[in-house]
């Protein structure tokens, strides 16, 4: 009787590899579930937040809508963020000449200085891509980018100015944007 | 100048020293890791061995250790959630809301309720995600390749939906205090609604090609028993004191956010061994499935953030707070001590992981070699969880 049990039990665990291979033998079939990378662009990297980048203005799309608080910097938890502000322009003797007139009168000066920012250092080697610049942001002047192609040399190539990053696409944007990885041809 | 107190061998370092000098005569002292390609990181276990058969086992640990406690004490707790992210790559979103849920309780903070269905929904996804990467890397680990590759399949799945409200695929920073950072939009709760069914059709073939299939089983069952008092002697949770009878999942017994409403059961198993422990995960992965249908069709409309959630200026209220979640290796807990300053005053991360590990020692005691390693990844490491 144990002897027939055992057999039955070899039998059956016998059975269950060939289970296995029946599996593999379906999948195999199957059409292949990766994606031939660098020859074909992936389908999900639309949803991807990648580094940070300037909103535009409504009217200028490429004058940062930034106004320099520098409440990003504050919050940020890994100190990548630093915004210089753009200091006063040199007034003209006409307008120090009314300056001095307006405080005779006891009436304080409007800052004319233009709100954005001379520079917006990032540093992305030490951004986690949290989004607490952005959620602290009183303009709601930065966003994440979908750029997930981002390669560089050095340590130097993640350190960048976001004002001088914007200038460079407004020279670019009548051209397309850098082009993706071309979905058709295939090595 | 160190010296070489063994002249026709290579010295190591303290820990081996420390253990050879309990070595029974003719025994081997072997290291196991760091770099290892069965330890799933940087773990490190010395083991003394007569023949295949080992006689002690010493895990040493502290190779990836990046500070996290101490990281807590320099940020303001808004800033410190980036860290939870890191903590954990398998489930960073459990200890996402362990750290978060710890400071809501500090602060008083009411969170929206769309918001703790948000959270359930996200955090049952990453643990199947989390335990696919577990099955994956066990069964590579005990000599089957393929697997992994079937897993992966369906763990981009869930990654591509995560990605979605989250932004990233792996160290996920998406809950806030008070909520989390985005509601999920439509396309989201529709990819997920079509993960489900897909999901179910999946895990049958997992029970095909391995769960029964013969040669698996006679890896693991029978091997790495673990009784239930040595689970409470060492402070095990999750899956690994589950496997082993022990009824403690905490969205059962602590019945935390929105758990209450929801019908689902924490398997357990009675085998106690490698295998219990398998079957546990491969329930659970089920029983995600169905926790998140029902958070979908349960989920109200609103907020996912409570109006005046903390800034990162603001400050934790003078007090202590602890809380835990059952993350996909067992009990995450945060215990958050604040003295109404700008920074948290201490901030203690209970992880599953390192007390999973402790009870190892014990376990591994005159098993075989290639019977330990089947040990190690039925406990499920994750290595940075363990060293923070």
């Amino acid at each position: 009787m144990n002897a027939i049990k055992e057999a039955l039990k070899n039998v059956s665990d016998l059975w269950s590899l060939m289970v296995g291979l029946k599996v593999t033998g379906r999948y195999f079939r199957e059409p292949q579930r990766t994606v031939r990378y660098p020859w074909k662009a992936l389908s999900n990297t639309d949803t991807y937040k990648g580094h940070l980048e300037l909103v535009g203005g409504m009217k200028d799309p490429f004058k940062p809508r930034c106004i320099s608080c520098g409440m990003c910097a504050l919050a940020c938890p890994s100190n990548c963020l630093t915004v210089v502000k753009r200091k006063a322009p040199k007034p003209t003797p006409e307008e120090e000449k009314a300056l001095a007139e307006a405080k005779e009168r006891g009436e304080k000066p409007k800052d004319k200085t233009p709100k954005d920012p001379e520079k917006f250092i990032y540093d992305f080697s030490l951004c986690s891509l949290c989004g607490t610049c952005m959620e602290n942001c009183p303009a709601g002047a930065l966003q994440f980018s979908g750029n997930i192609y981002m390669a560089g040399y050095s340590r130097n190539d993640f350190l960048f100015d976001l004002v001088v990053k914007m200038r460079e696409s407004e020279a670019a944007s009548p051209a397309e944007p850098a082009a993706a990885p071309a979905a058709t041809s295939e090595a | 100048m160190l010296q070489n107190a063994y002249p026709d061998q290579i010295a190591g370092d303290f820990y081996t020293e420390n253990f050879a000098k309990k070595a029974a005569e003719g025994s081997l002292i072997l290291n196991l890791g760091p770099q290892h390609p069965s330890t799933h990181g940087v773990l490190r276990v010395v083991v003394e061995l007569d023949g295949e058969y080992i006689l002690r086992a010493e895990p040493v640990l502290g190779y990836l250790h990046r500070m996290h406690e101490k990281m807590a004490e320099v940020k303001t707790a808004a800033q410190f959630i980036p860290n939870m992210g890191r903590v954990d790559y398998g489930q960073a979103l459990g200890w996402n809301w362990a750290f978060v849920g710890a400071v809501e309780k500090l602060g008083g903070i009411e969170v929206p309720e769309r918001a703790e269905y948000v959270r359930v929904i996200t955090s049952e996804l990453n643990r199947i995600a989390s335990h696919l990467l577990w099955w994956g890397a066990y069964l590579l680990d005990l000599g089957a390749f393929t697997p992994i590759m079937y897993a992966f399949d369906d763990r981009e799945k869930i990654l591509d939906i995560l990605q979605i409200p989250t932004g990233s695929r792996l160290t996920y920073s998406y809950f806030r205090i008070g909520g989390v950072a985005s509601d999920l939009n439509e396309d989201c709760v529709r990819r997920i609604r079509e993960f489900i069914p897909w999901m179910r059709s999946r895990l049958p073939m997992y029970k095909d090609l391995v769960s029964d299939n013969i040669i698996l089983r006679k890896r693991i069952e029978g091997i790495g028993v673990i009784e239930p008092d040595v689970c409470q002697r060492y402070g095990a949770t999750g899956p690994v004191a589950r496997g082993s009878g022990i009824a403690c999942d905490l969205r059962k017994t602590e019945d935390y956010s929105v758990f209450r409403k929801l019908d689902f059961i924490a398997p357990t198993s009675e085998l106690k061994d490698a295998r219990g422990r398998y079957d546990v995960r491969m329930i659970e992965m089920e029983q995600s499935l169905n926790i998140i249908e029902q958070c979908l069709d349960m989920m109200p409309e609103g907020e996912v953030l409570v109006k005046g959630a903390p800034k990162p200026s603001w400050k934790a209220p003078k007090g202590e707070s602890y809380f835990a979640v059952e993350g996909a290796r067992g009990k995450i807990g945060v215990h958050l001590v604040s003295d109404g300053g700008k920074n948290l005053y201490r901030c203690k991360l209970r992880a599953p992981g390192y007390c999973n590990l402790s009870l190892f020692a014990e376990v591994s005691q005159g098993t075989i070699l290639a019977d330990a390693v089947a040990i190690l990844g039925s406990l499920d490491l994750i290595i940075p969880e363990i060293d923070r």
